[in-house]
């Protein structure tokens, strides 16, 4: 770091600050709220030109503000800590750490090295914008995440928003909005692909009474929460591109279906249609122009399958969540019966861009057919988790060791999980894939609706496809034999494999049976659910082989194949292993080396994780 | 005729939304809506609600169970008084959590979801909770921990004051 970095303003204490603590659920749950109270205490009592503000009030515009903000992303190194208008962006942040932050940054304008992100070559980084996690991003949906407050509609005016609509309303006529969306070649983000301006059309063009617009957040992949924090992060963005949909669809009503289960995206989005509703931007006649429209939040219930729109409809309605067949498609028959279109909040988080700045600017980001950006949850064995949000058609390998910053440990990467339960796994060897819709389905994975979850070499490949499937088959509902049953059996054999009692013919007949399963289930769930143990096989047969044939898991993850011995070199004899042994059957003389009853042992691996000398080896 | 709440248990601020609900169009959308506003007070949903919930949206009583039972949100019994819930999302299972969750079902000396015997502790797992960063993650009553590891389960009872 330079001096000149070291010091912030030529009048510490006078200019302007503001403090902005993230308020993503992972920062809170690592203590975000308890430093934001911390601040609020002390600026207060300081003798700072400081202004304490909280979330729902307006910005001041002297001395030193204190916002909450939805998430930036960089969740693993949070609580986050911003300072601007300088940037200076601190990591991991204490409550104890808040007295430091006030007296040297605030008051004197310092800054504290130790709080900034160290990058891999042990430099300290002191912008938010020069770490590499975000400096290779683009941040098109994401871009308010982080700098404005979520609650707030003044906010997210002065950051841009409503002109779109605005526009929409004064100058464009629905076939125009249609045309544009087209034009932009804008796909569906849900993860399907489908492009949204035919989408829209076709419901435009349907002759009926009343339309609706749906809003799908039912995101229930398992590692996903890209449409969590772009709603904790921006909920005025999802709602101003909903609004823009209903008047080139013609609908009357619309609904947002998010899950149950994030309480604070539902809380922020009830707070956004309440402040749309009280200013004229929902309602009857909006800007007078003739468009009526109200939003509900609906909240799921805890049902993987409502993901599936015909699922997701028969919700709305109060239903069980089965899907039924289509045609007739939902922008012909949807919610009780009238034309319905659902569209992927992230889908709709793109609309007000590609308004404002036009279809060609657009589709000039990305590739030529799966153009703009799409938001990845980065997880897994990686340096940093977090949001990210790229261009398509950057390379997997920059995604994972760029921003990701490679696998910890110093392991080896293994694979990279994309598209959830549906998808499946891009090996190390074929890292340079391109992330886009065609590229990642060639290589047998999906694009999905962005869940990235990175694997070391200590991940075992028939788990993961276990692992899957029995998600799949939980969550199936049961409608159609092909994927209840499919997935049962499909289990059923995983399950014999991993415990080392696999036949010869079992590859072939997962192989056989997926094949089935994908193509006779009634919806997307079934017809996908396969797909983890197909590409598995696909690049992984060798792995499944020698736990069939070996009855040995060269990951060691699977329980029942794994051997624990103690080496009798480099052990001690402190008997830490014995101690913690459930069954006790490890056994040996003080300061002697001790050994492991094999016919004892039930392989829970609490030896192998306690001993310090790296005695206990795992085979 | 006017309604008169005696004939329901449900608490009356619930009997006049479910009344509020059945006087929309569409009411019988509301079904879930009001499910989740029952089980949200009372932490499960009982014979006796299922029943109230039927009468006051004049829905059949098979489907409210045909629907309560189809998603997993809705819970038949009530839970312990802190329920433990082991996040098992793809980030977790491959950070641990299998074995987070059979620690905690070890220590308590419980099957999931069966309370303990003084009703304080039940074990439940959930789909991903979206904190992939801090895997494996717990959380009880609302109290997030992170980058959990069987050997800290106990400590983490020990903070809802239980005691081997």
């Amino acid at each position: 770091m330079t001096e000149q970095a070291k010091t912030l303003t030529s009048n510490p204490g006078t200019e302007k600050a503001r403090v902005i603590v993230c308020a993503g659920t992972p920062c809170v749950s690592a203590g975000a709220l308890d430093i934001y109270e911390e601040f609020e205490e002390r600026l207060s009592a300081v003798d700072l030109p400081a202004e304490v503000v909280l979330e729902d009030e307006k910005v001041e515009n002297e001395g030193l503000s204190l916002d909450l903000t939805g998430c930036p992303g960089f969740c693993e190194q949070g609580p986050l800590v911003r300072i601007d208008p300088v940037g200076i962006l601190y990591t991991n942040v204490t409550v104890e750490d808040v007295e430091t932050i006030i007296d040297k940054t605030l008051a004197q304008g310092e800054v504290i090295e130790d709080l900034c992100y160290e990058d891999v070559s042990g430099q300290r980084v002191l912008r938010e914008n020069e770490i590499s996690f975000y400096s290779s991003q683009k941040r098109l949906v994401l871009d308010n995440c982080g700098y404005i407050r979520p609650d707030s509609l003044g906010d997210y005016r002065r950051a841009g928003g409503l002109k779109a609509l605005q526009k929409v309303l004064a100058e464009m006529t629905p076939e125009q909005v249609c045309d544009q969306i087209l034009a932009s070649n804008l796909r569906g983000r849900g993860g399907a692909g489908y492009p949204t301006g035919q989408k829209w059309k076709f419901t435009l063009s349907q002759q009926a009474e009343e339309k609706f617009i749906v809003a799908n957040c039912d995101e229930g992949d398992p590692g996903a929460f890209m449409d969590r924090s772009l709603i904790e992060g921006d909920p005025y963005r999802v709602l101003e591109g909903m609004i823009i949909g209903a008047y080139a669809v013609g609908a009357s009503q619309g609904f947002v279906y998010i899950r149950i289960e994030y309480p604070l995206a539902i809380k922020r989005l009830e707070k956004a249609v309440e402040n749309l509703r009280e200013q004229g931007f929902l309602g009857k006649n909006i800007l007078d122009s003739g468009l009526d429209l109200d939003i509900d939040i609906r909240r799921g219930a805890g049902a993987f399958v409502c993901g599936e729109e015909t699922a997701l409809l028969h919700s709305i309605e109060g239903k069980r969540g089965m899907p039924r067949p289509r045609p007739p498609y939902p922008s012909q028959s949807g919610l009780w019966d009238r034309p319905t279109v659902i569209n992927n909040v992230e889908t709709l988080a793109n609309v007000p861009d590609i308004i404002n700045r036009g279809a060609d600017w657009y589709s000039d980001i990305g590739t030529e057919n799966s153009p703009g950006t799409k938001v990845f949850a980065l997880a897994g064995d990686v340096v940093n988790t977090g949001l990210v949000e790229v261009p398509m058609g950057i390379s997997l390998e920059e995604v994972v060791n760029e921003i990701g910053g490679g696998v910890p440990g110093g392991k080896k990467l293994k694979a990279v999980q994309t598209g959830g339960p549906a998808g499946g796994c891009i090996p190390a060897d074929e890292l340079d894939v391109k992330v886009d819709f065609e590229s990642l389905a060639e290589k047998g994975s999906i694009m999905g609706s962005g869940g990235m979850i990175v694997m070391d070499e200590e991940t075992c490949m028939v788990d993961l496809a276990k692992y899957f499937i029995e998600f799949s088959r939980e969550e199936s509902c049961g409608k159609c034999t092909p994927c209840r049953e499919g997935n049962t059996r499909l289990l059923e054999i995983l399950e014999r494999i991993t415990r080392g009692a696999g036949k010869e013919e079992d590859i072939d007949l997962l192989r056989r049976l997926s094949e089935l399963e994908q193509k006779a289930s009634l919806c997307g769930l079934g017809q996908a659910a396969p797909n983890p143990v197909v590409s598995t096989l696909d690049y992984f047969e060798e792995e499944y082989r020698r736990h069939i044939e070996e009855q040995e898991c060269p990951a060691g993850a699977c329980r029942y194949l794994v051997t624990y011995l103690i080496e009798a070199d480099p052990c001690v004899g402190c008997g830490a292993c014995a101690r913690v042994c459930p069954v006790d059957c490890i056994s040996g003389e003080s300061q002697e080396p001790h050994e492991i009853d094999q016919n004892e042992c039930i392989k829970c691996g609490q030896c192998y994780e306690v001993c310090n000398f790296e005695a206990v080896l795992r085979k | 005729m006017s309604c008169c709440s005696e004939e329901y248990t449900l608490k009356e601020k619930i009997v006049e939304k479910l009344q509020d609900f059945r006087g929309r169009d569409r009411s019988d959308s509301y079904l879930i809506p009001a499910l989740q506003i029952v089980q949200e007070e009372y932490g499960y949903l009982s014979r006796q609600h299922l029943d109230e919930v039927a009468r006051l949206l004049s829905v059949p009583y098979a489907r409210v169970t045909g629907v309560a039972s189809f998603y997993q949100f809705f819970n038949f019994q009530p839970a312990g008084e802190y329920e433990i819930i082991i996040c098992t999302g793809t980030a977790c299972h491959v950070r641990g959590a299998g074995a987070v969750f059979d620690r905690f079902l070890e220590e308590l000396g419980v099957e999931p979801e069966e309370p303990t015997e003084d009703g304080k502790f039940s074990v439940t797992d959930a789909r991903c909770v979206g904190a992939c960063s801090k895997a494996p993650v717990v959380i009880i009553e609302e109290k997030v921990y992170s980058h959990v590891a069987p050997d800290d389960v106990p400590d983490i009872l020990a903070d809802f004051g239980y005691s081997p």
